[in-house]
Parts: structure tokens; sequence; C-alpha cells
């Protein structure tokens, strides 16, 4: 298979404001159904990066070339807010097709169909006729998304589309706009905070650094090879793994029996108090079992039984017998 | 939704229409309303004074007062949406004061020791004033290529605006009571006295003023959603700022020159057109508020007659003290408003 022409590239790019450089020597490339997060600490240039590719802003150095040689291929999900009482769903989802009108904004059959796709495409259709200000962050994000997959370019960017949503909302965006990419074989570049989200979805990740570059990688490379942790200086929280590191307080020892679901979380909470794991001369033994009813049983030893994670923590913290290490 | 729309579409009109026969059939003189409709129709009156009376005053007033509640109408929307600020009016940045700083010169400039070369005529203070809107506009377009965001051509506006005022107090400071009066009098605006050519010219203006709207539709309804997003969607912000500030100045201008600063409608209408069509859509707003600004400024012309009296009020002294009210309870009753 030959390697697919980018939709995006830009050589030797520096971006920033006159003199105050962010970000300088980016060689970037886009791919046809990629999705790309861009991370970086704040104030890294992220949303700048985002402007400058979209043309909302020009370079200070370099070039931004499209596959096609057509600016209008971009469409932009930004930070701005706009406020407006009356505003629909649909009106501001045929903001899209505004590229492609004429003077009088009359909407053809072609543009209603693809105005209508969108909506369908991020599943708000029934939102159609809702007034903006009766949405919710989630809902409108998924509103401005399909706002520009309303303006059909190959490039969608957006910056920070899951800033201020719950996790259930901010999965539901970054699977769609992963989906957008992969089954419309669009470029799809996210900035983000998001690490863990970011990981598991992105296809490459740009990672901006201290020193004005940007690195460039698969997320298990870059994770490997240890950018993630020199980049954002990660206290406690290890990626290898993909969870909060603990440190161990006591001199007792469990040892843990059990597999599945049940093992991992009783596991967090044991090592969560303190309690350094073993496999032999541990001080408690602790089994997960199931009842014949199904119902999850944790037992300590042959003597103490408990049908929460809760009451066998309690126990724990109260039959310790060595002091807990300072 | 799109009933009462409809809905509106005929009721705007009809109260057009209505207005402007009321406003006709008062005045001074008292001409029967199946007389008046007769003279509209081209019929001899009975009365030879009446036809003349319908025509050249009546008629004349009405028309203007169509013509520049619908120009001020525009003007006021297209800055709302500049602006994207519901306090903004048409002459939020410093026209109507660059024009009375003008006509001031002209009126006080005697008195005050600066001698003109002009007069005071009607028509040197048409002159003046829309030399004085002319020299604003050109000072408000030359800032406004330096300066990225509205909200700071917004302040230098409202800047500008209070300099030429405050320079308009020095001159009402130095002249002499005569020629304050004078002065005092035009700033009351005037909605009578034009003839044919001055109205023509003025309906030539608004005719202007709304091609122009329209042709920036596009640019205005994506003004809503922020430069950035309106740039991404192919609206070249800076020449679009260009023409929406220059038409906007081309409708105050005029309505200001001939009738002199006219406040508070340009303000009040594109409000309540919104309240009433529930939009933010120009393609909507612009006919709509064209039709409301000229049923308003028909209501408040009637209401300035004094119905029963000889006397007349200055039109703005009846634009806000009739208008406030209604804009308020009218708010009040939507608990919200929005540009």
């Amino acid at each position: 298979m030959s390697h697919p022409l980018p939709l995006l590239n830009a050589t030797d790019l520096s971006i920033g404001y006159g003199n105050h450089i962010l970000l300088s020597g980016l060689g970037l490339e886009l791919l046809p159904g990629q999705l790309v997060c861009f991370m970086g600490p704040n104030g890294v240039g992220k949303s700048t990066l985002i402007r400058t590719l979209a043309g909302l802003q020009k370079p200070v150095t370099g070039e931004i070339r499209f596959s096609n040689g057509d600016t209008r291929s971009v469409s932009v999900v930004l930070t701005d807010r706009f406020t407006s009482a009356y505003m629909t769903v649909y009106e501001l989802v045929a903001f899209g097709r505004y590229p492609y009108l004429g003077w009088n904004l009359k909407l053809s059959d072609e543009d209603k169909k693809t105005i209508n796709r969108s909506l369908q495409q991020v599943n708000i259709s029934s939102l159609a006729n809702t007034k903006l200000h009766e949405l919710s962050d989630g809902q409108m994000q998924l509103t401005m998304i399909a706002r520009a997959l309303a303006q059909d370019t190959s490039v969608i960017l957006l910056d920070e589309p899951t800033a201020h949503l719950d996790l259930n909302n901010r999965l539901e965006i970054m699977n769609l706009l992963r989906e957008v990419s992969h089954s419309m074989n669009k470029a799809v570049l996210v900035a983000t905070h998001e690490l863990d989200l970011a990981l598991q979805t992105a296809d490459e990740i740009w990672l901006a650094g201290r020193n004005n570059e940007l690195l460039r990688g698969i997320p298990e490379d870059l994770i490997l090879n240890g950018a993630f942790d020199r980049i954002f200086k990660l206290k406690g929280f290890d990626l290898r793994t993909g969870q909060v590191a603990h440190s161990v307080s006591r001199e007792d020892t469990v040892h843990l029996l059990g597999s599945g679901f049940e093992y991992r979380w009783t596991k967090n909470a044991i090592e969560r108090i303190g309690y350094p794991l073993t496999e032999e001369n541990a001080r408690f033994s602790v089994v997960i079992r199931r009842d014949v009813d199904g119902t999850l049983v944790w037992d300590v030893g042959n003597t103490h039984s408990f049908t929460t994670i809760g009451s066998l923590l309690a126990h724990l913290r109260q039959d310790q017998t060595g002091k807990t290490i300072q | 939704m799109k009933q009462i729309t409809l809905k509106h579409w005929f009721l705007l009109p009809f109260l057009l229409v209505l207005c402007l026969i009321v406003n006709i059939s008062l005045g001074s003189v008292d001409i029967p309303l199946n007389e008046i409709l007769g003279i509209l129709g081209g019929e001899k009156s009975s009365e030879e004074v009446w036809t003349s009376i319908i025509w050249d005053f009546r008629m004349t007033k009405a028309l203007t007062c169509i013509l520049a509640g619908g120009a001020l109408s525009v003007a006021g929307l297209l800055m709302q949406t500049l602006f994207r600020n519901a306090l903004a009016g048409p002459d939020v940045l410093g026209l109507s004061s660059g024009a009375s700083l003008a006509v001031s010169l002209i009126i006080m400039g005697e008195s005050a020791g600066i001698r003109l070369l002009a007069d005071p005529s009607p028509w040197t203070i048409v002159g003046a004033a829309s030399a004085g809107c002319g020299i604003v506009f050109f000072l408000v377009v030359l800032i406004s290529k330096k300066l990225r965001d509205e909200t700071s051509l917004l302040i230098i506006g409202l800047m500008i605006g209070a300099t030429a005022a405050s320079l308009v107090s020095v001159m009402q400071f130095l002249s002499s009571a005569d020629d304050q009066q004078m002065f005092l009098i035009w700033t009351f605006g005037s909605l009578g006295g034009l003839n044919w050519t001055e109205i023509i010219i003025l309906a030539a203006v608004l005719l202007v003023g709304i091609l122009m709207a329209l042709y920036l539709l596009k640019p205005l309804n994506a003004w809503m959603l922020g430069d950035h997003y309106a740039t991404s969607l192919g609206v070249n912000v800076r020449v679009s700022r260009f023409l929406i500030i220059s038409s906007a100045c081309l409708l105050t201008g005029a309505v200001t020159a001939f009738c002199g600063p006219i406040a508070f409608v340009g303000l009040a209408v594109p409000h309540l057109t919104r309240l009433l069509f529930k939009t933010h859509d120009q393609k909507t707003l612009i006919p709509a508020v064209v039709l409301a600004g000229a049923i308003l400024m028909l209501c408040c012309d009637i209401l300035a007659q004094l119905p029963g009296s000889t006397h007349v009020l200055p039109i703005n002294a009846i634009t806000a003290l009739i208008g406030a009210p209604v804009v308020i309870s009218i708010i009040m009753q939507a608990k919200r408003v929005a540009v």
C-alpha cells in the first residue's frame, strides 16, 4: 500500500505573535483517516497552532499547504464563546454551509441534506429545533462539531473540545471524532488536556514541550520513551500502568487472591491505604470469592467475611499490628 | 413558528398603511377622511388648499417619517450586530455629535467669535451636518483600520462623540441666547419642512443603505459567531467591517443632515423587531426593521402633533418619552434580550 498524501503539510513553521515565538521549526503533516491529539502544558501554544493552521492567524515563518491547494478545506471548533437567544441547533449547523452560499444565503436541497446528515452523525437530529441556550455543554459541543462536519472539509481542527465536560461526554466526543476521521477519511486534529483519553483514542500524538519543539509519535512509543514524563513532569501518575502510584506507608503486608475487576479494584483500595501486596508471609490473607447467590465476599483468614471493600478496609485498619511508616 | 412569522409579515405592512393614513389625517387644519382619501386617489378636492396641504406638507412629512425611521433602524441594527452589543445605536460612532458640532459652528460660530463663510440657512445646515458626519466617519474608518477588535472601536466612537459634545458646550457658552435657541431647536429634530427633492435624496440613500445591508447578509450573520468563526467561514472580516460601518454612517448621516439628531428609534427598533420575530437572522431582520422603524416614527409623529391641539412637540421629546416605557414593558415581559 502506498503512503497516503498528507491533507495538510507545514514545513519549517514558526508560530506566535511578532517577536514572541511559541513553537518553531515545526514540520507537520495531517494524514487522511487519522485522529491526532495535540498535547502540552498550558501556554505552550496549542490554541495558537490551531488558529495558525486554520488560517485565522499568520505564521511567523513557514508555510502551510493543503493537498488540494484550497484553504477552504479546514473547519474549526474553537473555544470562542457567543450568545444568541434565538439561534437554533439547525441554524448553527447551517453556518457550516456559508462558504458555499451566495449573498442571499439560500440553502439548496444539497445543503439541507448535508446539514441533516451532519446532525445525524453526531446523534443530535432530535435537537434540531432546540435553542442554543437550552443545550447542555456537551450538546453544545456536539452541535459545534456538527457545524464543522457540515462545512464538509477534509481537515477538522478542534481546540479543547472536551473542556468542562463530564467523563461520559468527553468519551462520546473523542469516540465521535475517532469515528469521523476513520470512516470519512478526514484528518482530525484535537488540542486537548485529556491525557488518558488521548492515549486511548489518538492515532498520533503531537507533544509540545518547553523548548519550542514538538515531538510526534504514536501514543505507546511516547509513553515508553518517557516523553510524556519529561514534558508534563507527572506527579505520581504512572503512565505505564495508567494508574496513580501509591506509596507504601505500613509495615503489614497483604496477600490477595482473586481475579478480574474485583481483584483490580480491591488491590487499588488496599494499596491506596498504604499496604504493600506480597505473595507470602503476609500479615493478612484476603480471598475474593462469589457466594452461592452471586454476591461478592471478601474473606480475611478463616475468621472474618465482608460484603463490601469499605468494611474490609475498616477491618484492615483496625486489626493492624505494625506501625505506619513515616 | 413559521406561522407566527408569516402573521407578522401581514401585520407590519397593515400597521404601516394604517399609521400613514392616521398621520396624514391629523394636523392643524381639519380635513375630513373621505376628502383625504379622495385627494390621495387623485381626485379634485372641494377646497383647493387641502390638496396642497395633503401633498406638500402632510405627505412629505409622513414620507420623511417612513424614510428616517427605516434608515435609522437599519443603521441601529448594523451597529448592534457589528459591536455585538445591545446598547449600540446609529449614533454610537459619534456621527450625530460630529453633525451637531458642524451645525453649531454654522449657527453659533459668529457670536462665538468664529467667522465662517456660510450664514445659517436650511441648506448650509444640511451641508454642515453632512460634513460633520463625514469627518467623523472618516476618522472612525481610519481608526478601525488600526484596531483589531470592535470593543476598542466602540469606546473610541464614544470618545469622539464626547469630544464633539464638549466642543458644542463651549460654543454654546460663548454664543448669544438667540443663536443658542436656534441651535437647540435643531437638536430637537424635525421631520417636516423637507421638499420633494430632499425626500428623493433621502429615499435614494435609504435604498442604497438597505441594498448594502442585504449584500452584507453573510458577514452580518456570521459576525454573531465572532471574528474567528466568521473568517473560517470565508468572510473577509476587514472588508466587511468597513462596508458595515460605511452603510450605517451613510444612513445615519443622511437622516441627521435633513432631520437633525433623532435619538432612540435606531436603538429601540432592532430590539422590538427581534422580540417580535424571535430570530437572529438578518435576512428577516433587515426588511422587518425598515417596516417597524417606519411605523414607530409615524406613531411618534402622530403623538408629537398633540391630537386636538395646534401645538407640535419636538420629535426627539416624543421618541424617547413614548418609546422608552414601551420598550421597558416589552423587555420586562420577554425577560431577556440579546443581539
